[in-house]
């Protein structure tokens, strides 16, 4: 990992990486939920960190995001050793996380949900009072940024597509000066054109400077925009890769566990015509066999 | 993009001024005090003339006062079942403290805004610390509240009542701050009215207009998603329940100067009278969406429908039925609005 050469940070500078982990580890009592991980993130860098369930992702977002401190490895913000006390701490650092469901308040305005918690006031005293326009115009500038154009930032926040709360998640945490930005799952739950909308954001975040992580089980998604990929397998990182050297066949094979994959392609095969097709060879026109995987897929 | 922009703007343009009527948390009860009024008008004759105006109001104001920061509290996503109890908690407070310890009332009424406000503390730092249900632990303070009234009150005076304190030293004064009234043409105006009037009015400026209000929607509505971007929700609830308290003080001193004595058993069962006008205001049991105004229409509901019944002279033991039926309504809707409300696309 650590030999890996930086590829052009976006800044041209050799600086330190915005975030760095390197061989962290983290037990909840006997059970060892993550083990020797290491990642960097890049300003104007994407990188993906993919697994399966039960892979230890969680827990991983948790110790960058400040919710769970780490046992034993380092953590780096620039160049500086950190050990963050709660999310807050994070925060103030410029690291931002958007949890899949934490993200918003549904019952609440579009407007108020983007400045929850950073609410700017006007006046003094008894008189300080919520700067309403000034939060109602800011909101919707900021998300005309990211290409987001809200015709009612006032409609409940709820009443969004998952997409576009994702969006407004990410906008939010763009307009709040972050400087990496933490995505859970951003695409789970999402059709096809609201993932494809999610990640158009998550590229113009990168695109604004930002290191990005993307933290995902979808390698489809992570190829797209990735920079960098960390597999995790189990608590432990299976492979650290960057996208020159890997095909998106060699990271969904290597996530899926490769042989593994190997044996339930086996194991789901019906016919040996089905698996020579699946395996490139060209379909024989007129075997009923040869249309099944076609169908399947 | 802009093609899914301009077909997500389709949508919701025909939408938007229905949506914009059905957002407003009021919309429920006002439609429901149309209702009863006319009801009323036309089943009880002296319904409609000013002096029964007066009467309603005072009915309304006396829930009223306490449904505001009841409405505040649910929108936090929290109860207070100690809420009625320990208006009478205020008021003995302060009526024992002036009469054992000093001639002086406004003594007593600065004690127990003091000791109310610590009532008031007790139930957010306990829900805040053990993460209990607030309905556990208000119960159990509202319990204990109830036989403290009783033990104290029997200890000190001998009896379930108070020594009247109406030859005390600024008596009088206290009397016009908390239990004065006026007469405007035929129209008999308590100042508890005021009281109620100001208060919604803070209480709506503070929920829509401040950086607490904000917090205490996002308090009720996701507090987790509202710990994650900084709010201090614990602060938040806590703030909430002594607004209850410093409200439970007002109402408690007016139940004092009204009457110069109290009975040590009131106010048990006030609780839910507060919860109802709130929820058929339009708060929602779950939390997270309300207003301070809707709780004053139901406040004004319960005060119509409270004198109502006795303009129309039917049998008084019906009004605990039409506020029941009531409440079923008011929560169905409100249910209702909020599945179109959070029905995403």
């Amino acid at each position: 990992m650590t030999a890996i050469t930086d590829k052009g940070t976006g800044t041209g500078k050799a600086a330190a990486p915005l975030v760095a982990l390197t061989d962290v580890s983290k037990s909840y009592g006997n059970v060892r939920a993550l083990r020797d991980v290491s990642l960097e993130v890049h300003a104007g860098e994407i990188t993906c960190v993919l697994g399966d369930n039960g892979a230890g992702k969680s827990t991983l977002i948790k110790i960058i995001a400040g919710l769970h401190p780490h046992d034993s490895g380092g953590y780096a913000v620039a160049g500086e050793q950190v050990r963050h006390a709660s999310p807050r701490d994070a925060l103030d650092r410029g690291i931002a996380t958007v949890y899949q469901d934490l993200a918003v308040v549904p019952l609440m305005p579009v407007w108020r949900n983007f400045f929850l918690g950073s609410e700017p006031t006007r006046g003094r005293g008894p008189l300080r009072r919520l700067d309403v326009a000034e939060m109602r115009g800011t909101t919707h500038a900021a998300l005309l940024r990211m290409g987001i154009d809200l015709r009612d930032v006032d409609q409940q926040i709820g009443t969004l597509s998952g997409g576009e709360r994702q969006c407004v998640a990410i906008a939010r945490a763009v307009h709040f000066g972050a400087r990496v930005l933490v995505l859970d799952e951003p695409t789970a739950a999402l059709g096809v054109k609201q993932s494809g909308m999610v990640l158009k954001y998550v590229a113009a975040a990168r695109d604004a400077g930002l290191g990005v992580v993307l933290i995902t089980h979808n390698p489809h998604h992570a190829y797209l925009v990735g920079d960098r990929f960390i597999l995790l397998k189990r608590g432990t990182m299976s492979g650290s890769h960057l996208k020159r050297d890997i095909t998106l066949d060699e990271l969904t094979r290597e996530m899926a566990g490769g042989s593994e994959l190997d044996e339930l392609t086996h194991e789901l095969s019906r016919t040996p015509a089905a698996g020579k097709a699946a395996a490139g060879d060209p379909p024989a026109e007129d075997l009923p066999a040869a249309t099944d995987p076609e169908k399947r897929a | 993009m802009t093609g899914l922009v301009l077909t997500a703007d389709e949508r919701l343009a025909p939408r938007s001024m229905a949506r914009r009527l059905l957002g407003r948390p009021e919309l429920g009860a006002v439609v429901g005090a149309a209702a009863v009024f006319v009801f009323f008008s036309v089943a009880a004759d002296s319904f409609l003339q000013w002096s029964s105006f007066g009467t309603v109001l005072y009915a309304s104001s006396t829930i009223g006062i306490m449904a505001v920061p009841v409405a505040l509290l649910m929108i936090g996503g929290e109860f207070d079942l100690s809420a009625g109890v320990m208006v009478t908690s205020s008021a003995l407070a302060s009526s024992m403290f002036s009469f054992q310890m000093t001639a002086n009332v406004w003594v007593g009424i600065g004690v127990s805004l003091l000791v109310t406000l610590a009532f008031g503390a007790f139930n957010g730092i306990m829900l805040v610390r053990t993460k209990l249900p607030s309905f556990i632990i208000t119960l159990g303070t509202f319990l204990m509240l109830t036989g403290l009234n009783l033990g104290l009150t029997k200890l000190i005076s001998g009896t379930v009542a108070t020594k009247s304190i109406g030859d005390m030293e600024g008596f009088p004064a206290a009397h016009d701050v908390f239990a004065s009234h006026w007469t405007v043409g035929s129209v008999d105006l308590q100042v508890t009215i005021l009281w109620w009037f100001g208060l919604v009015a803070v209480a709506t400026w503070v929920l829509l207009r401040t950086r607490a209000g904000n917090w205490i929607f996002a308090a009720g509505g996701n507090a987790d998603a509202a710990r994650a971007v900084g709010v201090p929700v614990a602060r938040t609830k806590v703030g909430l329940y002594m607004a209850v308290a410093f409200c439970a003080w007002i109402s408690g001193q007016h139940l004092l100067f009204s009457f110069d004595v109290v009975q040590s058993g009131e106010g048990v069962g006030n609780e839910f009278l507060y919860i109802i006008a709130a929820v058929i205001g339009g708060c929602l049991m779950t939390g997270g969406y309300g207003s301070a105004i809707g709780s004053a229409v139901g406040a004004f509901i319960f005060g119509m429908t409270n004198k109502g019944i006795v303009y129309a002279q039917w049998n008084p033991d019906w009004f605990k039925f039409f506020l029941g039926a009531m409440l079923l309504l008011a929560t169905l809707l409100n249910v209702w609005v909020r599945r179109r409300a959070e029905a995403t696309a």
